[in-house]
């Protein structure tokens, strides 16, 4: 049975584990008992915001359920590999190494996280020491503050008569120095100690962003009212929230939540979107506004129950991923490039004009997806500065659209663990050993 | 009167206490404080040599120093280079930029001063 069919045995497996009862579960997520029965029994297909809330209530990933444990740990194991190819790991045994020995591959997928973060730790603070330029500036004035002390007191010290004008300048010098050394001391020690609050972080502070997003399936409710929370309260006492960065992101990221919120207004923007099945092309016609901002209000519109989840990924011109709303059976690259062939880059190539592609994820199951993307302007073009563009792109499930019958664009998730070896849009070799 | 030391420096205690060990050992000392118009006041006071630091407000010291090694008439001019920032990057690139000498802050008086002795010796 293909993936994603078993998600009902995974609830009901894990929930047994946990010894949870059937009518606790459903009470839990607000469901009947009948309902969850059904969904245990693989009679019904779940996904979307109850998944998200099930999962939670089970104490894990929803893709865990969705995909099954396995599937997750196997591309977790797919990454490890792909950072060390020289090792040469049987990659075409990752699924045979999970069944057989689970324990061993959690682990070895538990270090390859690790591994992960302790490296961009590294990174971050190799570039603080190398480019940032308030810890040189610090250093610089220690250095000549010292400097100017040393070279004062080696004068007093001599032997030798001093004029008594300057001896006092001198001493003057130094106590007004060592006050000086005192207050820049102090500023620097404050100064590191922020930096190892950004490093202590596990995540990027993008990642801080997007798990705060995930608690509440990417809907604002606050940011919908008529006269909406002050984004930077919202932010301030949030738990995912952990480094002065990832609250700035978040600020910022609520303060466009807002400005669409104004600009389409949830309950007809809901309908419409509804009436006119979530078709973003109708959406700018009968809204008259920009394609990027319906395409980001879409993506933070609630889930309807038991629906699939509406994916969103941007990118800024250089092509980095700059905010990912993950969707099942789609995957997102958590570090490095993405697969070039996505319509967020044929967008980026073409600013302002809307792209539509059917998308097959490469790999197993075989995904469809809708996929509508846009490259627009960031802020006024100006005439002595490049314009600056951002790409947004939607990745609609087939549960919620009709998904046209036309041959789907074979698109990957990164070339390192993409299965397509024949690609004009390569750029490193895969992994996979299966490749064909 | 004593050979003429322009320090191009804007630590003002550094000032001070360079300025006191050269004039006690006989150089008529100058000092001034800004990178943008180092030249223009290296140029009127005609220095025997000049103490130069790297971090200096509105110009780098060694903008300074291409300058200075640019033009035929203060080629020979023997230049001191100061700096807070001791890397051995830095160091190479004044020596490659025709630095007559570097020196890291900080620096012992008696360095500075030997150091001044040496090149307007030479």
């Amino acid at each position: 049975m293909a993936i994603g069919t078993l998600t009902g045995s995974r609830i009901r497996e894990r929930r047994t584990l946990l010894g949870l009862k059937q009518a606790g579960l459903a009470k839990a997520v607000g469901i009947s008992a009948a309902y969850l029965n059904l969904i245990e029994h693989n009679k019904r297909r779940i996904a979307g915001k109850l998944l998200t809330d099930i999962a939670r209530a089970l104490q894990v990933e929803p893709s865990v359920l969705a995909e099954g444990a396995e599937a997750t740990l196997v591309t977790n194991l797919r990454y490890a590999a792909a950072a060390l190819p020289d090792i040469g790991a049987e990659e075409a045994r990752a699924e045979e190494f999970a069944g057989r020995f689970p324990g061993w591959a959690t682990l070895v997928a538990a270090q390859r996280r690790r591994i992960g973060h302790l490296e961009r730790t590294v990174e971050q603070l190799t570039d603080r020491m190398a480019h940032d330029p308030h810890l040189a500036a610090s250093l610089h004035e220690l250095l000549s503050t010292v400097t100017a002390i040393n070279a004062t007191a080696s004068i007093l010290v001599e032997p030798g008569e001093i004029e008594p004008e300057w001896r006092d300048r001198f001493h003057r010098n130094i106590h007004e120095d060592s006050q000086r050394l005192a207050d820049s001391s102090q500023a620097l020690v404050s100064y590191l100690e922020a930096t190892g609050e950004e490093t202590r972080s596990t995540g990027t502070p993008q990642e801080e962003l997007e798990a705060w997003l995930e608690a509440r399936d990417y809907h604002i409710r606050a940011m919908e009212r008529e006269l909406p929370v002050d984004a930077d309260m919202l932010v301030r006492d949030a738990p995912e929230l952990t480094t002065a960065a990832g609250r700035e992101l978040a600020t910022a990221w609520l303060n466009r939540y807002r400005r669409d919120a104004e600009a389409l207004p949830l309950a007809a923007f809901q309908k419409t979107a509804e009436d006119l099945q979530w078709d973003p092309g109708a959406l700018v016609e009968h809204f008259g506004t920009g394609m990027a901002g319906i395409l980001r209000r879409l993506a933070t519109l609630p889930t309807p129950r038991g629906a699939g989840r509406i994916g969103l990924v941007t990118c800024d011109g250089s092509g980095a991923l700059t905010f990912r709303k993950p969707v099942d059976g789609f995957p997102l690259p958590r570090f490095g490039a993405a697969c070039p062939l996505w319509p967020l880059y044929q967008a980026l190539g073409r600013p302002l004009a809307p792209v539509r592609a059917v998308v097959e994820m490469t790999g197993r199951d075989r995904r469809r997806f809708l996929a509508y993307a846009v490259a627009e302007p960031v802020g006024q073009p100006g005439f002595d500065a490049p314009p600056v563009f951002e790409a947004v792109m939607l990745i609609v499930p087939g549960d919620r659209v009709r998904i046209p019958e036309e041959r789907g664009l074979a698109v990957g998730t990164s070339c390192r663990i993409c299965p397509q070896r024949r690609c004009a849009a390569r750029r490193e070799p895969s992994i996979l050993a299966e490749a064909g | 009167m004593g050979k003429r030391v322009l320090l191009i420096e804007d630590e003002p205690n550094i000032i001070q206490a360079i300025s006191f060990i050269l004039s006690r050992d006989g150089w008529a000392v100058d000092t001034h404080a800004d990178g943008r118009t180092a030249m223009d006041e290296i140029a009127r006071r005609a220095p025997d040599l000049v103490i130069l630091d790297v971090m200096l407000p509105n110009r780098s010291g060694f903008d300074i120093l291409a300058d200075l090694r640019a033009d035929p008439a203060m080629q020979a001019l023997p230049v001191l280079m100061l700096t807070a920032r001791g890397q051995t990057r830095d160091r190479e690139m004044a020596e490659r930029m025709g630095a007559s000498r570097f020196m890291t802050k900080p620096f012992a008086n008696a360095e500075v001063l030997e150091a001044v002795r040496e090149l307007v010796a030479t």
